[in-house]
């Protein structure tokens, strides 16, 4: 093996990776709070919300888990056009992600709300709450707390997955290290930068949501 | 330029399913032979080997799976090795897969309770004794719903492939959508196909956890 490393064209190409690693993290935090939301609002309909909701939403949420998140991604962007939903690489890539986080949040969720005790929702009633305040108020906080490291893994999950954008031209990390290696020629170093950013950003990020966890949740006695 | 029916989409895509189950299989079962090797470095004696082992799973695990396709592919080519796509492929997904086995089966190795390797102690059997004999035929028992959960991760993993030009399910979507300029029909399909690949799978999984959980209620 014969191969001398060449890392020479970073100060040239600094500015493509930064703005790489801005959309990534963009991507990230809008995919993270809206798929988040969005999980909540399904995980609410599947466990205590209309009735007739609940097949759609359960439709919506086997169809994400059971197709690579690239299918859907290119769908939305190459598909919807043809049915007049024209996208942005980058709204396309935040939507894909969303929905993606939505569907998987959504089960993780809802463990956390069936796994809450009976009496947690009598309380509620107790104190005359109606049953959207009960959930609101009672048993969301401590069933997100209950799944907090599932949710946490599936955020980094989506996150790494969010490397496929740079497929529609979202201009990401990934799409930086392609562009470098076409002008460079130096495929294995741009990948090897481009992976080393990936671990090092989900490392932090998880230790971000391991802090978070921290903040937003009461501290609870030992159990 | 002949014209594509629906049923030309339909067949072109079906005929490269295959592609993907194999690569598929190849990969969840070259992944559990070496997630199997690591896995008995990460519960191992050698602290080198569980070093090791920890820093393998936080590497792929925390890394895109593309990022990985991408160095499989030009690394290798270091090597002065002409790399066809299905092999970096098949590498990159191997290894992927392993990472993330070796945490599912500790996990599972783990539940076992200290007590039946102390039992295995007591009768003068050594640690791989204890393991193969007391505490793997337990743990492969609860290995088993969750294992079949991940396959379906493997599947769709499968799908990233078609980047570095394997071409399998995905990859002829691409060329399908190409040709026909109908790209939310054969997405559209493309999608159905690998729901009607992994749907099943994520209910079978679910029935055994189902039904792992009913025999523990019942102890």
């Amino acid at each position: 093996m014969h191969y001398i490393f060449d890392f020479s064209w970073i100060w040239d190409y600094g500015p493509v990776i930064l703005k790489g690693l801005f959309v990534t993290v963009e991507l990230t935090l809008v995919g993270a709070v809206a798929g988040v939301l969005l999980g909540i609002l399904c995980a609410w309909i599947r466990t205590l919300g209309p009735e007739m909701l609940r097949p759609p939403v359960a439709a919506y949420v086997e169809l994400i888990r059971n197709t690579p998140f690239m299918i859907q991604l290119f769908f939305i962007f190459f598909g919807l056009p043809s049915v007049g939903v024209q996208l942005s690489e980058l709204q396309a890539a935040n939507l894909a992600m969303i929905i993606n986080l939505g569907a998987y949040s959504c089960e993780i969720i809802r463990a956390g709300i069936e796994a809450t005790p009976k009496g947690q929702f009598e309380a509620g009633a107790a104190l005359a709450l109606r049953p959207l305040q009960t959930f609101r108020l009672v048993i969301l906080v401590p069933a997100l707390q209950r799944i907090w490291p599932a949710l946490s893994s599936q955020i980094v999950i989506v996150m790494l997955g969010s490397a496929v954008v740079s497929q529609i031209a979202a201009e990401d990390v990934t799409f930086a290290a392609n562009f470098i290696q076409s002008r460079t020629f130096r495929a294995f170093e741009a990948y090897m930068l481009s992976t080393a950013i990936y671990l090092l950003f989900a490392i932090a990020l998880r230790q971000l949501l391991n802090q978070m966890g921290r903040w937003i949740f009461p501290k609870v006695a030992a159990r | 330029m002949s014209d594509f029916t629906t049923w030309d989409i339909l067949r072109n895509l079906l005929l490269a399913t295959r592609w993907t189950l194999i690569l598929s299989l190849t990969s969840f079962i070259g992944g559990g032979i070496v997630g199997l090797a690591i896995l008995f470095l990460r519960i191992g004696k050698s602290t080198l080997g569980r070093h090791f082992a920890r820093g393998y799973v936080e590497l792929f695990q925390g890394t895109p799976l593309l990022m990985q396709l991408f160095l499989a592919f030009f690394g290798l080519g270091l090597f002065g090795i002409d790399v066809p796509a299905w092999l970096a492929a098949g590498v990159a997904l191997i290894c992927w897969t392993a990472a993330f086995l070796v945490e599912i089966w500790r996990g599972c190795v783990e539940s076992i309770p200290k007590g039946q390797w102390e039992a295995g102690q007591s009768l003068a059997l050594n640690h791989v004794q204890q393991m193969r004999l007391i505490i793997l035929p337990q743990a492969l028992r609860i290995a088993i719903p969750p294992t079949a959960g991940f396959s379906v991760q493997v599947i769709k993993g499968t799908a990233l492939t078609s980047i570095i030009g394997f071409v399998e399910l995905s990859k002829a979507g691409t060329i399908v959508t190409n040709a026909t300029f109908q790209p939310f029909v054969v997405y559209g399909f493309v999608a159905l196909i690998y729901f009607a690949v992994c749907f099943p799978l994520s209910k079978f999984s679910k029935h055994l956890e189902r039904r792992a959980a009913a025999a523990y209620a019942t102890r």
